[in-house]
């Protein structure tokens, strides 16, 4: 099975400081995969890299194109890699008003990404629209309301329909539960978990939440200072940590 | 169907002063299909870990661990994630699942992950779930709300729901009543007769008794401490 992604040596430097470097793993279809570390170890620098929006000063993203099978998408022309990443990848952001416009209705921002693949027919792409609310838990009544009418769970999985309507075959999600209380989280985290098994979907996910990790990713790398201090699977990783840091960051979890 | 040779297991704890702690020494074991492996052992020998190097979630310091013909000592994460799926069940003392899913669901899931038709994978699940005599009006909550023994019962299910031909059963019969424990025998004994190979802890002592073929102690294993 060719991989979805290769990632060879990746490197970004902010001036002499080191964002994230040497990172090396490949990702299969429908894999998962959670990246954890504390702040400024180099996760969202990572994964910006990854998602073509930071251009890495070294290394190589290989992601398995449909057409053309595998091509490094960092060498790839900046029109190439924009229809990527309206088609078979997808971001989720931290932040919804990074990934939604705020200023244009439900229905708006789910049609908007239809359209910038070629879908014209105004009542095809509300159907379809009206569908995936559905499909993330939104009433189909809410399909002409803002997005600052909703609450910010519903943001969220508003963002993650918008993503996902265009059926990428990756989807980046940095912190798709933080800032969300306990039980919406839970909720997103089912949506999830529901729509990687349906879809066949690959996924990166950063996060700092271990619980989180644990109940979504196969697999997990462990970043401290911009480096990959562990990878493995999920479980063996939380339950056997091999390196200090990972151990110090499993034993610091509060149980509940 | 699973095979150890010479397995060894370590815990060095980095922020204990870097204090190494060698657990398993020259474990070797070998469980054929349709056989009961019961391990015993005190309290801390080193079940549950044995257990865990099998499953893949404590890593082998050496030696091989053959399930089904792939080495999980040294197996690449996605191998064996593909070999949970399909081959290797484990039913541990403890439910971890998804706040909020439906009981019914959360054990039709390992039928769907193996690509199960859904109307098919549900009803699978029912029927476990009234063998296990978890009453139907809780079948639309989430376990997490359950008490211990209905949180047992439906990991068991989870466990069981799928024809695993590899399982790990770590105390499937603790905090049972008689009827349940029979039920979960039987269950065992249904999954013994498919030809399933097993590994199992019991501290019940009947129950080893009834559908264990051999057993192991674990002890054999501890290394000699250094004086």
């Amino acid at each position: 099975m060719t991989p979805l992604l290769q990632v060879k040596g990746i490197e970004k430097l902010y001036g002499a400081r080191i964002g994230c470097a040497d990172v090396t793993f490949d990702l299969y279809p429908g894999e998962v995969m959670g990246i954890v570390g504390e702040s400024g170890s180099g996760k969202s620098t990572l994964l910006n890299c990854l998602a073509g929006h930071l251009v890495p000063d070294a290394g190589q993203v290989i992601f398995d194109t449909r057409a053309n099978g595998p091509v490094d998408t960092v060498t790839m022309s900046e029109p190439e890699r924009r229809m990527l990443s309206r088609t078979d990848w997808a971001f989720v952001h931290q932040h919804v008003r990074d990934g939604l416009r705020m200023s244009v209705s439900a229905g708006g921002n789910i049609g908007e990404r239809l359209m910038a693949v070629g879908d014209r027919r105004y009542g095809d792409i509300r159907d379809k629209a009206i569908d995936w609310l559905g499909r993330v838990e939104i009433e189909a009544a809410r399909v002409d309301d803002r997005p600052t009418a909703f609450s910010g769970g519903m943001q969220q999985r508003l963002q993650i329909a918008r993503n996902l309507v265009t059926g990428p075959r990756l989807v980046f999600m940095d912190e798709p539960t933080g800032g969300l209380d306990v039980s919406v989280q839970a909720r997103l985290l089912d949506l999830l978990r529901g729509l990687v098994r349906e879809m066949g979907l690959s996924a990166i996910i950063v996060t700092h939440d271990l619980a989180v990790v644990r109940l979504l990713a196969d697999r997990l790398m462990v970043m401290k200072d911009g480096h990959v201090v562990e990878a493995g699977l999920t479980d063996q990783v939380l339950d056997d940590p091999q390196h200090a840091y990972t151990q110090l960051l499993v034993s610091s979890v509060l149980q509940v | 169907m699973i095979e150890l040779i010479n397995v060894s297991k370590s815990f060095t704890l980095h922020n204990q002063g870097g204090a190494v702690i060698p657990v398993m020494e020259g474990a070797s074991l070998k469980v054929e299909p349709g056989e009961c492996v019961a391990l015993t052992g005190a309290s801390g020998a080193g079940k549950s870990t044995l257990m865990r190097v099998i499953y893949g979630n404590y890593l082998a310091a050496s030696g091989q661990v053959l399930v089904g013909g792939l080495d999980v000592a040294k197996a690449e994460p996605r191998q064996i994630l593909t070999l949970r799926r399909k081959t290797l069940g484990y039913v541990s003392q403890f439910l971890r699942v998804v706040p909020r899913v439906p009981t019914l669901d959360v054990v039709a899931e390992p039928l769907l992950a193996v690509g199960c038709d859904r109307t098919e994978a549900l009803e699978k699940s029912a029927e476990l779930l009234k063998r296990l005599n978890i009453p139907e009006r809780l079948w639309t909550l989430s376990p997490t709300t359950f008490s211990g023994g209905e949180q047992q019962r439906v990991n068991i299910a989870c466990g069981f729901a799928h024809d695993y031909p590899a399982m790990l059963l770590d105390e499937p019969t603790a905090s049972l009543d008689v009827q349940n424990r029979e039920t979960v025998l039987s269950l065992i004994e249904e999954a013994k007769g498919r030809g399933a190979a097993i590994v199992g802890i019991f501290h019940d002592l009947d129950a080893r008794e009834r559908v264990c073929d051999r057993e192991v102690n674990v002890a054999d294993f501890t290394p000699e401490l250094a004086a």
